[in-house]
């Protein structure tokens, strides 16, 4: 869950550079950083959730 | 270049540091309050050392030499290339952006330790602020303060540059996310969460804390004051509106958390006022003087109202325990001023719409490049030299376990005089 939480992060990332180097409009470049994001948020969810299901676990 | 007026402010920037380590030492348990210090000044001496050895060349200062790379048929700006110890001879802006990143790697250097606050040892305090002021502190820097490629994005890219005049992401995010790395790896003090539910572990200085607040914000006026004309172009004449939004957004993030815990609670929590105080200036370092005294106010307001909820999600919800809530504070608020700066930006020259998508390309960076970049190094340094503390360190607290005598040595309690006589 961390690993894929990682990663889900960095392909967040990489989906706002690609919206940068690939589109020219203003709308397409923001739906494809909304996605991003989207995949960003995704991610952090699921370190989150790893770590707190851990600590659950813990006590 | 007017050397009278930065230099006295560089001068002026470690206040900031002193400001943050009373308050998370005072946030602290009394039984850990001397290795906080220590650990304070241990990572300043080491990200001081560390940054200016080999930080410094991957930062680099505006228009410096830099690695650029051509994808595409536009150039990628990605990191300086300073020589390796490059000295800081005359008053030229290499050697000055140099001395002021000295205190600012470090300033980012001590966030996470409010974090680790009662558990975390000093070795691996060290080992973390050195990787961190030599390789991941210098990413945002360069990209954002000198020539490197999210401040090029307007030429680029053509859409406004993304822009932090004040250190919010490259300082307070950056270490705000050093911060939930360490709170994650170290996972809660023990006795935190007992039965299920969490104990609240107050602060064993409160005076202190609040004490800190008002160091800090010299040092923030400082630092923003600084950084502005060294990397922004920022004139002496723009200073004044930069010191009134940095009071205002003070102000307005204390009363925000005051108001909030006296309807909560029925009584201000100083703790969590302290937070929305420094919480107003994190979320104002990002526009600085480019924001109006009313948007100024707004900002810091809300960046204070978030702190004290984020907080107690954080504790509640989510399990973390954050000792001086360096993650609400410095993290989430240095990340909602700088997507608030898009909005109520007055500088001229773009739309809103290309300032709201640079900036949020920014944070998209901090989010998911520097977090899980963060998380892999401190994965990694504690597989080699484990971040927390033995059982009994956690009992015995810090100062007993690691430098041998408390912060307090007259400051006992005897048990027999609680004995019925």
């Amino acid at each position: 869950m961390k690993l894929i939480g990682c990663l889900l992060l960095i392909s967040g990332w990489l989906i706002v550079l690609a919206a940068l180097v690939m589109l020219q409009t203003l709308l397409q470049r923001a739906a494809f950083i909304a996605a991003g994001f989207g995949t960003e948020i995704l991610g952090l969810g699921l370190l989150a959730n790893a770590y707190t299901a851990m600590q659950r676990r813990q006590k | 270049m007017n050397l009278a007026l930065i230099l006295p402010l560089i001068l002026l920037t470690p206040l900031a540091a002193a400001g943050l380590s009373l308050i998370h030492q005072g946030l602290g348990r009394s039984r850990s309050a001397a290795h906080a210090m220590l650990a304070t000044l241990c990572a300043l001496a080491v990200a001081a050392i560390l940054f200016t050895l080999i930080g410094n060349h991957w930062t680099g200062y505006p228009n410096g030499p830099s690695h650029i790379l051509q994808i595409a048929g536009t150039q990628w700006n990605w990191l300086g290339s300073l020589p390796l110890t490059n000295p800081a001879n005359g008053a030229n802006p290499a050697a000055l952006a140099l001395i002021l990143q000295i205190f600012t790697a470090g300033l980012a250097a001590i966030i996470p330790l409010s974090a680790g606050t009662d558990r975390w040892r000093l070795a691996p305090i060290c080992l973390a602020t050195a990787v961190f002021s030599a390789f991941l502190y210098p990413f945002m820097a360069h990209w954002v303060w000198t020539t490197g490629w999210l401040s090029q994005l307007g030429q680029n890219f053509h859409l406004a540059p993304f822009q932090d005049f004040g250190g919010a992401a490259v300082i307070q995010v950056p270490g705000g996310l050093m911060a939930l790395s360490v709170a994650w790896i170290l996972g809660p003090r023990r006795g935190k969460y007992s039965a299920g539910q969490a104990t609240a572990i107050p602060g064993h200085n409160i005076v202190q804390v609040l004490f800190g607040c008002l160091l800090a914000l010299i040092g923030f006026i400082a630092l923003e004051s600084a950084a502005c004309l060294l990397f922004s172009n920022s004139t002496p004449e723009q200073i004044p509106a930069l010191i009134l939004n940095a009071v205002l957004s003070a102000s307005a993030g204390c009363l925000a958390a005051v108001l909030s815990t006296q309807i909560r609670y029925r009584k201000p929590d100083a703790s969590l006022s302290a937070n929305g105080w420094i919480a107003g200036l994190v979320a104002g370092s990002a526009g600085c003087q480019w924001v109006s005294p009313p948007a100024a106010i707004l900002i810091a307001a809300i960046a204070g109202l978030l702190t004290t909820y984020l907080v107690e999600i954080l504790e509640l919800r989510l399990l973390v325990d954050d000792p001086g809530g360096a993650i609400s504070v410095h993290a989430a608020s240095g990340l909602w001023g700088l997507f608030a700066f898009s909005i109520f930006t007055t500088q001229p020259g773009n739309s809103h719409q290309n300032h709201i998508l640079a900036q949020l390309i920014g944070i998209a960076t901090l989010i998911g490049f520097l977090l899980p970049v963060i998380h892999g190094a401190n994965l990694l340094i504690n597989r080699f030299l484990p971040y927390r503390t033995d059982r009994d360190g956690d009992w015995q607290g810090m100062d007993i376990r690691e430098l041998g005598s408390g912060a307090y040595p007259e400051f006992v309690i005897h048990a027999d005089e609680f004995v019925p006589r």
